[in-house]
Formats: C-alpha cells, sequence, structure tokens
C-alpha cells in the first residue's frame, strides 16, 4: 500500500542519490584525503545497507502484515531473547569495529607531531578575515602585541616593530604552501572562535581564543582551495573566506622573496 | 470555575493541555522563522536586502532555542506526561499539583523573557542556541543582537532550568509513590517508563546548564573570566581586564546538558511510538524489558559522550576517541529499539490509522537520522563534516522529524482522551503521507550539501565558489520546507475543527489495554499494558484492570 | 507528678494518627491518602536534593577547570566571620534536631522554642554571610578581582540562595506551629525541611573545604 510503496521508493533513492556521488567531496589532494576517503565509503555502505534494509523491511511488515478481514488474531509474543541477544551483539560490533578502524586516521593526524622539518606558518583569524604569517628567512617568528595591532595599517598581527626578527615575517591574507613539503599550521584567534576548513585536505580545525592549536599536512597536488570560516563568528561569518595555494616549491621561494623584497 | 483559578489550574490535565498549546504556538514560530530563513538563502537580496546577516543570525539563534526548549521539551514530556502520566498508572492526580502550576507558569515567564529579546535594541542574539564564548560573552562589540538581546536570552534558560527541575520533580515523586495497587514498575506502559527517565535526565542536565548559565551571566555583566581568555581584541579596541578563562569551558557545560537534552528530546517519543505501535499492531510490545533497559541505556551513556560536540573544538584528542567509543555505543541500545519496533509489528494485524503511521513513519526517520550519526560519531570523519550542512541535516531528522512524529502520534492517539472528540482521519491521513515525504525531499539533500562541504550558520552563500554551484539543491530544499509548512495547516485546522466540531469519541474508541482509556477511579491493575491477542482472552485486547482470571503472561 | 513529664497544655490532643504504612518503593501497592502524601514529599525532596547536588557539581568543576588552566590564579585570604558563620548553622541543625525530637516526644512547646531558636540561628548564618562579603568588598576584594574571588562569591551567594529557600520553609513552619496549626499532616513538612537544613549544612562543610584547601 502507499506507505510502503513510499518507503521503497525512498530505500532506492536515497541509496542511488549517495551512490551517484553527484553532490560528493571535491577531489582529495594528500595522504591523509585519500586514507579519510576509504573509512567514509566503509562507514557510508554499512549505513547504506542499515538504511536500505531498515526502510525495506518496515515496508513489507506493512503489506505483510495488514490487517484484512477477520483472519484470526496477532501473533502472541513478549520478544525472544536469543535473537535480542544476536541482534544486539552484531550491531555492537559492526558500530565498535567501524570506531576502531577510524581511530589510525585520526590519530595520524592529531596524536603524531609535525615532522621536525615542517615549515611553520601562523594563522590568526579575526572577525572576519585571516592572516597567515611566515618566519622569513631567519626561520624566526618575530614577536607580538595587542597594542601593535593596526589592522589599517596592515598590521593585524600586531607585529612589533623593534623586534629584529619581525622585520622578515611576511604576513598574507591568502596561505601559499610548497606541495610535498610538510607544512605546520598554528592557529590562533584574536577575537571570536573560528574554524579553519579546506574540503580537499579534508581537515578542519577550530581557532580558540587563548590556544594555540598545531595543525600539520603536506600537499600532494598544486591548486587553489577555498577556506571557508566553519565556526559562526559573528555577522561576517558568511564572508570570512580566502584561499590555499600550494604551488611548486620554486613558485613559492619566488612569492616569498618578492614578499621580502616589498617590505623593503 | 472563575476565570484565575482556571488559568493557574492545579488540574494536570489542564496543564497538559497548557503546555500543549504553549508548544504549538513555539512551533508555529519556530517554523515561520525558518521559512524566513529558507526564503533568504534563496532570495539574498529580497525586499532591498532587508534580511540582514545580523537578522538571519538572530533568526536562527531564536529558532533553534524555540525548537530545542519549548516544544521538544516542552510537549513530549511535559504536556502528554503531565496529562496521561497520572492516568496510566491509577493515580488521581501529579504528587505536587501546585507545584505543577508554577512551573508551567515559571516556562511561560521563560517564554515570555526570551521573545522580548526580538524588541529590545539590537534585537535577538546572533550566537546560535549553543552562544558559544566569546562571542556570547564580550556584550555588543562582538555584533548586533549581543548587547541585552543575549542577556534576556541566557536569563530566559535560567528560568526554563529551574521549571524544568520544578517539573521533575513532579514526575518522579509520581511514578515513585503514587502508583495504584497492582501497577508495578514492569507493569507500567512503556511512555511512563519515558517520562520517568527523560525526568531524571533533565533534573541532572538543567542543573548543569543552570550553573554554566550564571557564569556567562557573570562574564558579561560582573567582569569575570570564566570563559574569557586574555588577549582579546575586537573593532580596534583590546578588552581590559580578562584573562585566564576557556571558552572551552563553556563548550564542556553546554554539551554535558546539551547532549542529555537531545535526549530528553526523543526518548518519550519512543515510549509513545512503542504504545502506538503496539495497539494497533494487536500484539504485545517485543521485548518490553529489553525496551526499558534500552531506554536506560541510552540515558546513562547520554551523559558521556559529550565530547562528540567537541571533536574540532581543541580538546585532547585522546579523549576524543573515549568520546567516539562511548557515541558509537549509544547506537546499540537505539538499534535495539528498532529491533524491538519491527518485531512489535510483525506477525501483528496492522491497522492503519494516523496515530500508526506516524509511529511508523517515527522508526523509518529515526533510522535515517540515527545513521548519520554513526558518520559523525567518528573524530576521522568529523574532520570534515563538522559543523557542515551534514549536521543540520542529521539533527533535524532526529529531533525536529524523528520527535515530531513522536508527538504527531501522540496527538492523534490520545486527542479522544483529552478532547473527547477524534481527529478527522482522512486530514490526518493527507497531513501525513504530505509530511513523510516531504520531510525526506528536505532533509535528505541537506546531507548532500554537507557531503560538499557547506558551512553551516551561513547567512549567504555568494562569497565562497563552491557553494554558488548548489543553489540548486538549496532551492529544491527551500521549496521542499515551504510544502512541509504548508502540510502543518492541514495539522492546524484538522486540530482547532476538531476539538468543537470533530465526532464524539467513546472512553475507548481504539480499543486499547492502558488505563488512561478506562474511569475507574480507583483502578486496581491485573495484567500487563500490552496484553493484545492473548489467547485466553475473550476479545484481542485485555485491559490492565480486567478481572485476574484472564490469561495472561504480565 | 515527675519533673519531666509534660503539662497537660503540651500533649497533643485526641489520639495519634496512624503512622503511615511503608510499603517499600515500587510495589504499586496502591497509595491513596496520607502515606502517598508523606513518602512523595520525600521522593520530591530527594530529587530537588539531586538537582542541587549537580549545580553545586557543575561549579566545581569549573572551579577545578579554571584553577588548573591559567596561573592567574591567586588564594584567597577569606574572612574569619565564615568560622563563626559555619559554626551558627551547625548549631542551628543541632537545634532543630533536637526540637523534633521534642516533638515525637509530644512536648508541643519545646518544639516551638527549639524550632524558632533554630531558625533565628539560620537567619543568623545569612546575615554573617552578608557581613563576610562586606569585609571583603571593604578590602578590595569583589567578584572580578580574581578567578579566586569569583568562585567565592558564586559559591557562597548560591548556597545562600538555597539557604533562603530553607529558610523560608522553616519559618513556614514556625508560624504553623505558633498558631498551633500543626497536625499531622504538616509533620512532613517538618521534617522535609529539616533534612533539607542538613542538607545545606553538609553543603556547607563541602564548601569550606573546597574553599579553604583548594580556593
Amino acid at each position: 500500500m502507499l506507505l510502503a510503496a513510499i518507503l521503497g521508493a525512498l530505500a532506492a533513492g536515497v541509496v542511488w542519490l549517495f551512490a551517484a556521488k553527484i553532490w560528493w567531496f571535491p577531489p582529495g589532494i594528500d595522504a591523509h584525503a585519500a586514507a579519510y576517503d576509504e573509512q567514509f565509503l566503509r562507514t557510508i555502505i554499512i549505513c547504506g545497507v542499515v538504511f536500505f534494509l531498515a526502510q525495506a523491511v518496515l515496508a513489507i511488515v506493512l503489506v505483510r502484515f495488514r490487517q484484512r478481514g477477520n483472519q484470526g488474531r496477532a501473533r502472541y509474543s513478549h520478544g525472544d531473547r536469543r535473537l535480542e541477544f544476536l541482534w544486539t551483539v552484531t550491531t555492537a560490533i559492526v558500530f565498535l569495529g567501524l570506531a576502531l578502524a577510524g581511530t589510525k586516521l585520526w590519530a595520524r593526524v592529531h596524536f603524531d607531531e609535525a615532522p621536525a622539518d615542517a615549515l611553520p606558518i601562523e594563522v590568526t583569524a579575526k572577525q572576519f578575515t585571516w592572516s597567515f604569517r611566515y618566519a622569513g628567512p631567519d626561520e624566526k617568528f618575530g614577536r607580538t602585541a595587542l597594542r601593535f595591532i593596526n589592522d589599517a595599517a596592515g598590521n593585524p598581527v600586531g607585529l612589533d616593530g623593534a623586534d629584529p626578527a619581525s622585520r622578515d615575517d611576511i604576513v598574507s591574507a591568502t596561505l601559499r604552501v610548497p606541495v610535498n613539503r610538510p607544512v605546520k599550521l598554528i592557529l590562533r584567534s584574536r577575537d571570536v572562535i573560528h574554524s579553519f576548513f579546506v574540503r580537499e585536505l579534508r581537515l578542519k580545525q577550530d581557532l580558540v581564543p587563548g590556544m594555540d592549536i598545531p595543525l600539520h599536512f603536506q600537499a600532494e597536488r598544486t591548486g587553489t582551495f577555498e577556506v571557508p570560516c566553519s565556526e559562526l563568528c559573528g555577522l561576517g561569518h558568511s564572508q570570512m573566506r580566502t584561499t590555499m595555494q600550494v604551488m611548486t616549491q620554486r613558485e613559492f621561494d619566488a612569492w616569498l622573496a618578492a614578499r621580502e623584497a616589498q617590505k623593503r | 470555575m472563575t476565570l484565575r483559578r482556571r488559568i493557574f489550574s492545579t488540574d494536570h490535565r489542564t496543564i497538559g493541555k497548557q503546555y500543549y498549546f504553549l508548544g504549538l504556538f513555539s512551533v508555529l514560530l519556530g517554523v515561520a522563522l525558518s521559512l524566513v530563513m529558507r526564503y533568504h538563502v534563496v532570495h539574498p537580496k529580497a525586499l532591498g536586502g532587508a534580511i540582514s546577516p545580523e537578522l538571519y543570525l538572530s533568526l536562527m539563534t531564536m529558532h533553534g532555542t524555540l525548537m530545542v526548549f519549548f516544544v521538544l521539551t516542552v510537549v513530549p514530556q511535559s504536556a502528554f506526561g503531565n496529562y496521561f502520566l497520572p492516568l496510566q498508572i491509577g493515580a488521581r492526580e501529579m504528587a505536587f499539583p501546585r507545584l505543577n502550576m508554577f512551573s508551567f507558569w515559571t516556562t511561560a515567564a521563560s517564554l515570555a523573557v526570551l521573545l522580548s529579546a526580538f524588541f529590545v535594541e539590537g534585537g535577538a542574539p546572533i550566537s546560535g542556541w549553543t552562544a558559544y564564548p566569546p562571542l556570547s560573552a564580550v556584550g555588543r562589540i562582538a555584533g548586533p543582537g549581543e548587547g541585552l538581546g543575549q542577556t534576556l536570552w541566557i536569563v530566559s534558560i535560567g528560568i526554563f532550568c529551574v521549571a524544568s527541575v520544578m517539573g521533575s520533580i513532579n514526575f518522579v515523586a509520581t511514578i515513585a509513590d503514587l502508583r495504584c495497587k497492582g501497577m508495578t514498575l514492569m507493569r507500567m506502559p512503556l511512555p511512563c517508563w519515558s517520562w520517568l527517565i527523560t525526568a531524571l535526565l533533565s533534573l541532572l542536565a538543567f542543573a548543569v546548564l543552570l550553573g554554566a548559565a550564571v557564569l556567562l551571566l557573570l562574564d558579561r555583566s560582573a567582569g569575570t573570566s570564566f570563559f574569557l581568555p586574555a588577549g582579546l581584541y575586537f573593532n580596534d579596541t583590546a578588552i581590559q581586564g580578562r584573562a585566564g578563562g576557556s571558552p572551552l569551558l563553556w563548550q564542556h557545560l553546554f554539551w554535558f546538558f546539551g547532549h542529555p537534552e537531545v535526549y530528553i528530546a526523543i526518548i518519550p517519543g519512543m515510549g509513545i511510538v512503542s504504545h502506538v505501535l503496539s495497539a494497533f499492531s494487536r500484539k504485545p510490545v517485543f521485548g518490553y524489558r529489553a525496551m526499558v533497559y534500552a531506554m536506560v541505556a541510552i540515558a546513562f551513556l547520554g551523559f558521556v559522550v559529550w565530547g562528540h560536540h567537541m571533536f574540532m573544538s581543541g580538546m585532547s584528542p585522546y579523549s576524543a576517541v573515549a568520546f567516539s567509543l562511548l557515541t558509537l555505543a549509544i547506537g546499540v541500545p537505539s538499534a535495539i529499539k528498532t529491533f524491538n519496533w519491527m518485531g512489535t509489528m510483525w506477525g501483528g494485524r496492522l491497522r492503519f490509522t494516523t496515530a500508526m503511521l506516524f509511529a511508523i513513519g517515527f522508526v523509518s526517520v529515526f533510522v535515517t537520522g540515527g545513521l548519520s550519526g554513526i558518520v559523525l560519531g567518528q573524530p576521522a570523519l568529523d574532520l570534515y563534516f563538522h559543523d557542515t550542512a551534514f549536521v543540520v541535516a542529521h539533527f533535524h531528522m532526529i529531533m525536529g522529524v524523528a520527535a515530531t512524529f513522536g508527538i504527531f502520534a501522540g496527538t492523534f492517539f490520545w486527542f479522544p482522551r483529552m478532547f473527547g472528540r477524534t481527529l478527522n482521519e482522512r486530514l490526518g491521513k493527507l497531513h501525513f503521507y504530505l509530511t513523510f515525504a516531504g520531510v525526506y525531499a528536505l532533509f535528505i539533500p541537506m546531507h548532500l550539501l554537507g557531503l560538499a562541504g557547506t558551512p553551516r550558520r551561513y547567512s549567504d552563500f555568494t562569497s565562497v565558489d563552491f557553494l554558488g554551484a548548489l543553489m540548486p539543491l538549496h532551492r529544491f530544499i527551500t521549496h521542499a520546507a515551504y510544502t512541509v509548512a504548508a502540510a502543518q495547516l492541514i495539522f492546524v485546522v484538522n486540530l482547532f475543527w476538531s476539538l468543537k466540531k470533530g465526532p464524539r469519541a467513546g472512553v475507548n474508541p481504539w480499543e486499547a489495554t492502558t488505563l488512561e482509556w478506562t474511569d475507574a477511579a480507583h483502578p486496581v491493575v491485573h495484567h500487563g499494558p500490552y496484553e493484545y491477542s492473548s489467547p485466553g482472552a475473550a476479545a484481542d485486547f485485555t485491559m490492565q484492570t480486567d478481572a485476574p482470571n484472564i490469561r495472561s503472561e504480565a | 507528678m515527675m519533673k519531666n513529664m509534660p503539662a497537660a497544655r503540651d500533649v497533643v490532643q485526641g489520639p495519634p494518627p496512624p503512622p503511615p504504612v511503608d510499603r517499600g518503593w515500587g510495589d504499586g501497592d496502591g497509595n491513596d491518602g496520607r502515606g502517598a502524601d508523606r513518602r512523595a514529599s520525600f521522593t520530591g525532596l530527594f530529587v530537588l536534593l539531586a538537582a542541587t547536588i549537580m549545580v553545586f557539581a557543575a561549579l566545581t568543576s569549573a572551579f577545578i577547570v579554571r584553577r588548573g588552566m591559567s596561573d592567574d590564579w591567586t588564594s584567597l585570604h577569606k574572612p574569619p566571620i565564615l568560622w563563626v558563620n559555619t559554626a551558627i548553622l551547625l548549631a542551628s541543625s543541632f537545634l532543630l534536631d533536637i526540637s523534633r525530637r521534642a516533638l515525637k516526644a509530644r512536648h508541643r512547646t519545646k518544639f516551638n522554642f527549639w524550632w524558632s531558636a533554630g531558625t533565628a540561628l539560620g537567619i543568623l548564618f545569612l546575615v554573617g554571610q552578608a557581613f563576610a562579603w562586606r569585609q571583603l568588598r571593604n578590602q578590595g576584594v569583589f567578584i572580578a578581582t580574581n578567578p579566586s574571588s569569583s568562585f567565592f562569591y558564586v559559591l557562597t551567594a548560591a548556597h545562600a540562595l538555597h539557604l533562603l529557600g530553607g529558610v523560608t520553609a522553616l519559618v513556614y513552619v514556625d508560624v504553623q506551629a505558633l498558631r498551633l496549626r500543626l497536625g499531622p499532616a504538616k509533620r512532613t513538612a517538618i521534617d522535609i525541611s529539616a533534612i533539607y537544613w542538613h542538607f545545606l549544612d553538609a553543603l556547607w562543610i563541602y564548601l569550606m573545604v573546597l574553599m579553604y584547601v583548594w580556593g
């Protein structure tokens, strides 16, 4: 009957919508993304099977057991202990198995430290723009202080001009990284909670005022990728967007050199 | 009866209806807000840009607050519970009728304070129903609505917490001490178990929220630094005198409340669904004891999974693993319940009343909503999906749809008892089919928006390139939303028309077994709650008060 | 006549009411009338106590986290009057207990006297707390001065607020007693108020330990 038909159509239609990958992740650009996609596929296939079976069984039940004229009583039963035990244990194994499978992926992102030769980039978020600071040739981040912050004059991170280490620091509104090199982001916020998200990296991390949060990755393909703020940060939350440009080492060095030259 | 005694009635049935209509008012307002939001998403420049980002965000905040607190916490528990708990356990009244009256009016006061935020300078807050500091804690400087509007929001929530504890006191005492003769705990209808478990959850969770709300209020108005670190800089102004606090502390406290809260929203619905499925399958609930233990397990586990809302927050990644395992563990009792619902219907003689359709629909959407939780419960996968439309789809499926279906099932089932008339079945079925198809059309595409990476809480999608390509999906969702909303008008018409003109109902129009379908003043119980199609009985149902010589297993 | 026999006017008139039958928790054995009200009141009280414990548990965990996370916590010099207040609160509990025992022995006047005394001490505790806050303010220690002072004010204010509710209950019983309107149904009110009061005592001791050892 009608509801059973809807459930059947639903079961098939939803599975198709996901399987057809019409709306899907953008292609990943690093090894982590590939591992991510595998774990997701594992999960979504299991979920898809369960979804399909549940809706199908529901539909079957509706058709098979609808009341038809005078056909006698329903089956009087208070349950079945063995069946309960069986499906409880099966569910537990499947769900916990999935959870454990994903742990390795998580560990590689957050338990492992960034490699020692990772390029450090300090990310500062504020209402409603991003700033990315590079340490420059001296490989030292200069001192910053609140009182030096001057957005209008292009000093959003509050670089202390008196500190020699800060003279070669480059602050950029977009994130630029060299391909095939480990990068370590140090995420900070000046005001409220923001969140850094790059779809192609399959990575996201909140930026919390008062905390310096590390996030490392190694991009393996060049290109320009969008970075939309992913934690409600006020009025301009939907406008707070920048890009990550992954470029060859040569292009990256050239860009840094050009920015240094500009400073002088 | 004088007007004053009617308004401040201590009769549990009147109070139950008062809660129900407060919830109805809130849901209509909440839906209206969401329709404005959906319209804005597809027509961002409409009305000359009248829906500014701050207006959009304030509508979103109030939509969430209204729905979570004043609809889903109020109707399944306080409305249906106050009306039917005493009836189902054979008590004459709730344990503390005057306290009951106070708890309703305190809830109403909380709603009034919340809505007043719309009308003050700066308007309603923009920080979402989750109100994360520092955005919610530094005042006007963080954005419009963050001045008086945010303060009123916090005060409203604080008042709601007090009302909730008052309600819990009543529910627990009533179930513990006022059950009639023969009504042992294991003979209680499942809604009563759900109301007991939910009352215990509320009691513990809302108390914590109250503590957190007080601390947030102090950070805003007394210069304290519970949630505020040093070095905050807004709009050319450095915030002075705050240091050492942590925004994460708020998140921990809030979600310690927030996760049990979503179980508070769904558990009574689960009880109602079990109750309705059994009645219209003419079969006992499959695995009654397992159903009870599953609800208890869900409630207990619900207290130790709060960190799954914080996987990306900067909290310890090691604790994320622990929270994840516990979160997926909660899927197990939920699955047990789903199997048991199917088991209840299997081998039954199904009667497709509107109440039954909504109960069946609940099972369908509960599975769908629960499964997206399996994705989100893994921190590794949450690295992409956190704060995307996928999360919004997940919780709307479970709360906005499943919990609401529980409310509809309860309404259609219990309306004859509450008002002495039946709702129109044809209108009911039309409402059901439009709603059921409509909510899937609405929320399945939202998962796809999330897969594509759409962040949540965006007031417009024109600044991010990849979001532009998703506008067709947004348009489809908006159309579905308007259709579903329109379908609810059928329900509202049905409800109000039937209140006055519906066909009169007998005492037990559904041929159900539990005490709310009898008129006995001092019932004595001899049977379990779900003795349908018992081989020893003359009819295909045995009322709990029927003579003890009828053979039944419970 | 022996010295400790109650005077005629002290004896409760009429036969004592039958004691409520204790049928245990959860047997569905039927609960009409007096017995049910009394048991329900106790259940209600325990539920309220559970909620109160959770509020203070939340504040305690915020306390512990805040103290451990930053190095800006300086130990608060607590006004010594707090010890006096503690003694007063404990004494008030003790007096309430004496009065309840007097009531059991049917000494109505003694009950009135000791209950009123206990109530008065309870109010004195609140006055003493106000003094403590004033002393802190005079020393320039306000709620935002330091996280330790923030928690001091929040915890003591939350406790005082709950105690105000307790005082209201004590005063209600006192007024009923003095008007000689203390029938059997009011016995529950006496017991509930007294248990709530003892709980607030215990809570205060806990807060004193928390504040003196870690604050």
